[in-house]
């Protein structure tokens, strides 16, 4: 009796565990089912600061020249590929406005930890649903997340 | 109540069912146990124990599986061309398979060695060895990649390579061709093969920082085939054993001609004493030609040098440098157990294995206890360097390795089984038949002075029936066994490529935290390198057009391309901006009498195409990277020799309509 209740348990495990999976029968579906999950399941997920190593930046008033300079060397080299520096979109969003937009430690998370930040973020759940290609993970050090941050503080008018 | 009954009859039934087909022979699809599912088993996600890696024999490459699960990790193209890979398509990688007869697009890939520090494998390297145009390999195990190829002069065909000593100080090879010396008259008769034919074996250094391999000397010997080779170890470190056949110095039908003698002999080259004489000056420098080629990571391009010199010292001349032991039958394996003590010989017409001592071959050499020379090289008689013979282990002793717990395993290609067997007392205690015709095994560890007995791997030379025909031609077939216990338990079959000769394995851990993942762009030093996107361009430079292109998801830039004419030559050179781990892109053009190139995050590869007709070629990516990969594409449009559009490139912009229109 005992196998019994064992199979029917083991049985009705499996039928629960594919249940997903046949609702997610084409790649699009995917993030749908992410902010499902995201909604319900990850309350932890704070959306201002977004997840990664970075806590609270903060920034001066005025800019840092040389910084910004070596950050503009990283976006030609790792960036511009799909990012304009005006509002235009290429393969992603142009950058203007995205200092003022975001505080700084979100955008510094998201440069250097992409897959997870798009795995969980609204904003940047529905921003792929636009795009269609996850941004890479272009294997920025910190140096060279805070150097961008200041480049994109730059091309928004800081000085 | 009465389901428990009915379910403990149907226990009693199995077990009975189980019990009767226990009993019955074995046969080839029965001779597996009932747990062997679940030590084979890695579920999905998970990592294997053991790296494997497999000789690809005469697919001239090395394979990479997984253990237990015997998964294809990897193919690593070393000696032979790999379109998929553009390995030896690409201008980058073409001067890897350079030697001194030219270009030369295959090899047969026989042994597998791994470095070693202290005896243990170390993880950092795997030599390989190419039989027909007699070279040896390095694969790098943070790429792995081939990072180096060095040819050898005076060697007929290099097979009893690319075993190394305990600290890597030297990875051998040996001829198993006896030939002229290259810088000798080889205009000869072949019937002058006892006059005129030498054999060599050859001491390759290899630096302990970067591996970087050298010729240290040569030695040359009387003309015979060299077959297998291992080093001493512990106490016998600073010895080589070479195996020999063909000491009939056969020219001829060597299928009977060189089976005739009783014994041939092991080779033991002293090459401590080598060093001494070359530090004294006893090699001849003599004039070769041979290539040595190198991978630089740092340009992501191979460089090819012709050498021209090599130092041979002369075993007939130099006392103390080789001496010969007896050993029956055209021996094929030549290991030396763990200890450094003992070292098998497998005489493959042989109907027993005979076990020889180290310490008694010192002791016969100082008390010169020698049956006589063969080719002014001192001959040990057979018993003084005797430990023991194995007697009637099976049919057609081939390859030995150890389980480092006094066994040894032997596989025995004519009576198609591995027998284990004690070292000490020379008794086989089991026997496993193997589906068909074992040629080498391989135990994790099991020719270094730390084996991993949990395995062993038959590489077996016959396939037949054991998979799904494939008309005539079929994959090799591999077959792993659990040696825990004290019986050897066959537990799975997989397909190997090509025809897997040696292998080694090592523990995961020793390699896989060392992969690297991506190269990065910043140090990038490819001379044709674009570092972001507003670098690209195309620059004419007479007929020779450079494409600087990049690729990152997902386009190509530039990705029209106007003004190159018939006539022209064209080099992509394309570089990768991505920066994350396996996001490789590939680029391919039509009609291009070439591979297709595949890039790694952060790296510059060249491929080299010249148009054959006018009009408008399309070029893409193709290897499939993202959503919008399907649109990762591009047009080069060929006009006629002598035209004048302008040379032109661009991305997201369309040029404005200067042209005159098409047929004019």
């Amino acid at each position: 009796m005992k196998k019994l209740i064992v199979t029917s348990i083991i049985a009705f495990s499996i039928y629960a565990c594919s249940n997903p999976g046949s609702e997610n029968k084409d790649g699009s579906s995917q993030s749908k089912v992410n902010k499902e999950l995201t909604a319900d399941g990850n309350p932890s997920y704070d959306p201002k600061r977004g997840e990664g190593k970075f806590e609270n930046i903060e920034l001066p008033a005025t800019l840092d020249v040389a910084m910004a300079q070596s950050g503009k060397q990283i976006y030609e080299v790792k960036c511009a590929s799909c990012h304009k520096l005006s509002d235009e979109r290429l393969v992603g969003p142009g950058w203007k406005g995205v200092s003022t937009k975001h505080k700084p430690e979100w955008i510094m998370n998201f440069i250097t930890n992409p897959d997870a930040m798009i795995d969980q973020d609204p904003e940047l759940q529905a921003q792929l649903e636009i795009c269609l290609v996850r941004m890479p993970d272009q294997n920025l050090s910190d140096d060279d997340a805070r150097h961008l941050l200041e480049f994109m503080r730059q091309n928004d008018g800081v000085q | 109540m009465k389901l428990a009954q009915s379910t403990l009859v149907a226990v009693a039934f199995a077990t009975l069912f189980g019990g009767i087909n226990a009993c019955k022979p074995k046969s080839a699809g029965t001779a597996v146990s009932g747990n062997a599912a679940e030590k084979v088993y890695v579920p999905p996600g998970k990592y294997d124990e053991f790296y494997n890696f497999v000789s690809g024999g005469f697919s001239g490459q090395l394979s990479v599986y997984g253990l237990p699960s015997g998964r294809l990790l990897r193919v690593i193209p070393v000696f032979s061309l790999d379109p998929e890979k553009g390995w030896g398509f690409s201008e980058e990688t073409k001067p890897m398979l350079n030697s001194s007869h030219g270009f030369v697009p295959w090899d047969d890939l026989h042994h597998v060695n791994m470095s070693q520090t202290d005896g243990e494998i170390d993880g950092r390297w795997v030599f390989v060895n190419g039989n027909n145009t007699p070279r040896i390999a390095r694969v790098d195990l943070k790429t792995f990649r081939t990072a180096e190829i060095l040819e050898l002069p005076n060697t007929g065909g290099n097979h009893s390579s690319p075993f190394i000593t305990e600290n890597t100080e030297y990875v051998v090879a040996g001829t198993r061709f006896s030939v002229p010396p290259d810088n000798s008259n080889g205009d000869v008769p072949i019937n002058t093969y006892k006059q005129n034919f030498k054999g060599n074996v050859t001491f390759v250094s290899v630096n302990k920082d970067d591996g970087n391999m050298e010729i240290a000397f040569q030695i040359e010997t009387p003309g015979v085939n060299f077959d297998l080779s291992h080093a001493g170890k512990g106490p016998s470190h600073g010895w080589f054993f070479f195996s020999t056949y063909n000491t009939e110095g056969a020219n001829t039908l060597l299928e009977v001609n060189a089976s005739k003698n009783d014994k041939d002999f092991i080779m033991a080259v002293n090459w401590k004493k080598a060093e001494e004489y070359l530090k004294a000056g006893k090699g001849k420098k003599v004039p070769v030609r041979y290539a040595h080629n190198k991978f630089d990571e740092e340009t992501h391009t191979a460089s090819s040098e012709i050498l021209k010199e090599v130092t041979v010292l002369d075993s007939r001349e130099l006392e103390g440098l080789c001496y010969f032991i007896p050993c029956p039958k055209s021996p094929h394996g030549c290991d030396v157990d763990p200890t450094g003590e003992y070292i098998v010989g497998s005489g493959k017409l042989a109907a027993l294995i005979p076990v020889f001592s180290f310490t008694k071959m010192i002791k016969a050499i100082e008390a010169k206890d020698f049956e006589g020379t063969y080719g002014n090289i001192p001959v040990i008689k057979y018993e003084s360097a005797l430990h023991g013979e194995v007697q009637k282990p099976g049919l057609g002793p081939l390859h030995t390795e150890f389980d480092g717990k006094g066994n040894a395993i032997t596989s025995m290609f004519v009576s198609s089984e591995l027998v284990k067997w004690n070292i000490k007392d020379l008794q086989v205690v089991d026997r496993v038949p193997t589906y068909y015709s074992v040629g080498h095994l391989m135990i994790p560890g099991g020719d270094s002075r730390k084996p991993d007995a949990k395995y062993v791997v038959a590489y077996n030379k016959i396939t037949k029936d054991r998979y799904l025909p494939t008309g005539p031609e079929l994959s090799q077939s591999a077959q792993l066994f659990d040696i825990s216990g004290d019986k050897m338990q066959l537990i799975l079959d997989f397909p190997t490529i090509g025809e897997p000769h040696y292998a080694q394995a090592v523990r995961a851990e020793k390699v896989r935290d060392n992969s690297v993942k991506i190269f990065k762009i910043e140090d990038n030093k490819n001379p044709y390198v674009t570092k972001g996107e507003n670098e690209t361009k195309v620059v004419r430079e007479g007929n020779k057009v450079h494409v600087y292109m990049t690729a990152i998801r997902s386009h190509l830039t530039p990705d029209n391309i106007e003004g190159v004419r018939l006539g022209d030559e064209v080099y992509f050179h394309v570089t990768n901006l991505e920066q994350d781990w396996d996001v490789p892109h590939g680029f391919a053009v039509k009609g291009a009498d070439n591979g297709e190139l595949l890039i790694m995050p952060g790296e510059t590869t060249t491929l080299k195409w010249v148009p054959d007709r006018v009009g408008i070629f399309p070029f893409y990516c193709t290897d499939f990277c993202s959503a919008l990969h399907q649109e990762m594409q591009g047009y080069i449009r060929i006009s006629p020799a002598g035209s004048k559009v302008p040379l032109s490139f661009s991305t997201g912009t369309n040029l404005p309509d200067v042209d005159v229109p098409a047929g004019q």
